[in-house]
């Protein structure tokens, strides 16, 4: 019914192949875009750009790149925190050592750190898999959260030890530091995950996104066939530990202003792989879908009192929260181990041969 | 499906931002409340956040608000969490918020450059950045009554005049290491090299707050003369328990107004008998003003504490000194400007013209709960003195008059920090002082 595709013809392999087959789809990606692009920057107040929706865009590029290593390739990180944090301390570095360097070109360029020491901490990839793997990612967290502490050049020997935004201007804009507005931020993040999830989705279509699949489901077999663990699961590293970094350097230009390693400890990592594991593994739609829930569902319970108008403590409803969060992941997983992105396909599916049942 | 979901989702959140936005109060005064009530440091967070709000519920009940205009406080949560402290600032600002508390160095540090472009100010009551008090580089930040350089260097003062002075002693410094541990290193470092003692850092990470065996080996094996503690949440009771299990001479271990509270005393009761700490308020609750609280609002049931024995803790009282002094500050901007309801950059004007002294403190039903406060255009938070309290094993006693900081080097490290923060800012604003 709402997904008839009756009179939709393919005639080529392309369109065969297409990402979106289905019409309806390709009009709801446009949607989306027009209302992410057009309607929440005209419409949307101050604190819903920039407390609910830049966050929301950040965390789900950071769960993409923890997808591309997770979900698509089933290399299990706990690091992920850790790469975000150098994409933000190398952005620091890169702006306050060139002044007038483009801020966003500089985050892009951050990525490329993260991704060379992803790369060095994804070499035990090599040898280990499982929960091996995860304890040697756990490793580089903490050893970077460390090198973050301890080494003062990181963050230009500031005596609070952390790392503070300056003003800085594209084409006489103002895109980062305080005096930014919430509304050319929210473009700026806005375009760079669009622009990442893109490239993301290439990647994972084309033939690169094949061999990390194929070491995925068996990495003997995959070896047989002519995948090359060494460069499949280096690539991936990197690729992963770069849209961390630039989540991560996002995550103090363009929102936060400032950060302390605080921001880039263990639970980041945890947050980022719940995101990831209840969106979904292997689906980039499954990325924003975990970023959402996670990120939004417990602003959106802390208003409710409020809108009600409802007296409850702050540190009630903090805890009402928590439990509701907690038992809706379970809830979730429970129904859908597959996750949101798995409920979202099977819905689909309903929806196109309603009102039959299959 | 996903479509009306998302739609629904954005709908209710939109909904939402329109509402918060819309509660904004008429013929009030707005100040919202940073609390932490739950994570780990909650149970430092809770009995600040317990007098912060019991003072200014007092001064509605008893007197109508301030002025005659009512306060308007609500909490938000923010669990000590930066990101989370900022979606609350982002949540209140709309409001006419008119001061922010943020009661966490992390979140002080965010808000610091978002302060003069929302024309809020930020009152980080002894603690936050330390350079913060330079106001000519600062116009929008305070920090008083002292800074932690200031407290530092107070104790060192103390120290000094004890035993036969500092000179050639060993002195350790075990903090947490976070912004807010490290803060004081950089005066620390300055000060043994100008007064010729020996320091020995020992930092404590947030994972290794309850387990600090290996730190305390480390403290037995230099054996430093004193030791000074900038400690917080679970760390400090780990560490006085850690301390009197090696037998440290407790009367040589000092903390400072951030380990010095009940909480961190009682689980180690006798054992920490001698222990000595800084602090900025009294404690105790023989003084009208905190009589009234607990008549109006305590025994009203009014306020969150649980019973009556948890008003007159260290940190409630500094919770409560804290309201004190952003209540004197409107007043004081009320005064300057002729209005009722006030702006935050009246606010601004009313911190920094605030003048706390000890006939004022007497008046509002405070006599000597605190040490006068004096803040200037120059001045926004440096210089003010501290006082020595020591722990007789049940209760905390006070054990000294007001130790003055060392105000000449302090003022001129602070200047370089504040010059260092703003180089390389150059929108960043300043202001100029008269005089």
């Amino acid at each position: 019914m709402f997904y008839r595709e009756a009179g939709q013809y393919k005639t080529s392999y392309k369109a065969d192949s297409a990402i979106f087959p289905i019409l309806q789809d390709r009009i709801a990606i446009w949607f989306y875009l027009a209302v992410a692009f057009i309607a929440v920057p005209l419409f949307g107040s101050e604190f819903f750009i920039n407390s609910m929706m830049i966050p929301f865009l950040i965390f789900s590029l950071a769960a993409i790149g923890l997808n591309i290593l997770t979900g698509y390739t089933g290399q299990i990180s706990l690091g992920s925190g850790a790469f975000m944090g150098v994409g933000a301390y190398s952005t620091y570095k890169l702006v306050t050592i060139f002044p007038d360097m483009n801020v966003i070109l500089a985050i892009l360029l951050s990525g490329f750190f993260a991704a060379f020491i992803g790369m060095i901490f994804g070499l035990p990839s090599l040898r280990i898999k499982g929960f091996y793997l995860v304890v040697t990612t756990l490793a580089a967290q903490f050893f970077l959260e460390w090198a973050f502490i301890r080494i003062p050049w990181l963050y230009n020997y500031n005596d609070s030890g952390a790392i503070e935004v300056p003003n800085r201007r594209v084409f006489d804009i103002v895109v980062s530091g305080s005096e930014a507005s919430a509304t050319t931020r929210y473009l700026v993040v806005l375009s760079i995950v669009v622009g990442l999830t893109w490239v993301a989705s290439n990647l994972i279509h084309g033939r690169i996104g094949r061999s990390w699949m194929m070491i995925r489901d068996m990495d003997i077999a995959a070896e047989l066939i002519g995948v090359r663990p060494l460069v499949a699961k280096l690539s991936v590293f990197a690729v992963s530990s770069f849209y961390c970094g630039v989540a991560g350097a996002m995550m103090v230009f363009l929102w936060l202003g400032a950060a302390e390693v605080e921001s880039f400890d263990v639970n980041q990592s945890f947050l980022i792989l719940f995101m990831v594991i209840l969106g979904g593994l292997g689906s980039l739609i499954g990325s924003f879908m975990g970023a959402g829930f996670i990120w939004m569902l417990p602003i959106v319970i802390r208003a409710i009192p409020k809108i009600l108008g409802l007296d409850i403590n702050a540190s009630t409803v903090e805890h009402i929260n928590f439990m509701i969060v907690g038992a809706l992941i379970l809830v979730f997983l429970i129904v859908e181990p597959h996750g949101l992105a798995r409920i979202w396909a099977i819905a689909k599916q309903k929806l196109r041969v309603w009102p039959f049942p299959y | 499906m996903f479509k009306k979901l998302t739609t629904g989702a954005v709908a209710v959140a939109l909904a939402a931002s329109v509402q918060i936005s819309s509660v904004s109060a008429g013929e009030s005064l707005y100040i919202p409340q940073l609390s932490y009530r739950t994570g780990p440091f909650a149970g430092g967070g809770t009995p600040i956040a317990n007098g912060f709000g019991d003072y200014l519920a007092m001064l509605n009940a008893r007197d109508g608000g301030i002025g005659g205009v009512p306060i308007v406080s609500d909490e938000c949560e923010t669990g000590y969490n930066s990101q989370k402290g900022v979606e609350c600032y982002e949540a209140t600002k709309g409001k006419g918020a008119l001061v922010y508390n943020p009661y966490s160095t992390g979140i002080t540090l965010q808000l610091i450059p978002k302060a003069p472009v929302d024309k809020i100010p930020v009152f980080s009551m002894g603690y936050g950045l330390s350079a913060a008090a330079i106001g000519e580089k600062f116009p929008w930040t305070f920090n008083y009554p002292a800074t932690y350089w200031d407290q530092l260097s107070s104790i060192i003062k103390f120290i000094d005049s004890q035993d036969g002075g500092i000179k050639g002693k060993k002195v350790g410094f075990i903090y947490l290491d976070v912004g807010y541990g490290k803060e004081p290193i950089p005066l620390l470092d300055q000060l043994s090299k100008e007064m010729g003692f020996k320091v020995v850092k020992i930092p404590v990470g947030v994972k290794e707050m309850q387990s600090q065996g290996s730190q305390w080996l480390k403290v037995r094996k230099e054996r430093p003369d004193w030791m000074i503690m900038w400690g917080w949440g679970s760390m400090n009771p780990t560490a006085i328990k850690e301390a009197a299990k090696i037998r440290y001479p407790m009367d040589h271990f000092i903390g400072n107004w951030w380990s010095g509270a009940d909480v961190d005393l009682r689980p180690a009761g006798a054992a920490g008998k001698g222990y000595r700490s800084a602090n900025m308020a009294a404690s105790g609750t023989d003084f009208p003003a905190l009589q009234d609280v607990l008549k109006y609002v305590v025994d009203k049931g009014k306020s969150q504490v649980k019973d009556r024995s948890q008003v007159g803790t260290v940190l409630y009282n500094r919770g409560l000194y804290n309201a004190v002094a952003v209540a004197e500050a409107i007043r004081t901007a009320q005064k300057l400007t002729g209005k009722k309801v006030i702006t935050g950059a009246d606010m601004r004007l009313g911190l920094e013209n605030l003048d706390l002294s000890a006939a004022r403190l007497k008046e509002i039903g405070l006599p000597n709960f605190a040490l006068p406060i004096k803040a200037s255009c120059k001045n926004h938070g440096s210089g003010g003195a501290i006082f020595m309290q020591q722990w007789d094993g049940k209760k905390w006693v006070k054990t000294s008059d007001g130790i003055t900081p060392m105000t000449d080097r302090v003022r001129a490290a602070l200047e370089k920090a504040a010059d260092k923060y703003v180089a390389g800012k150059p929108d960043w604003v300043t202001q100029k002082c008269g005089g």
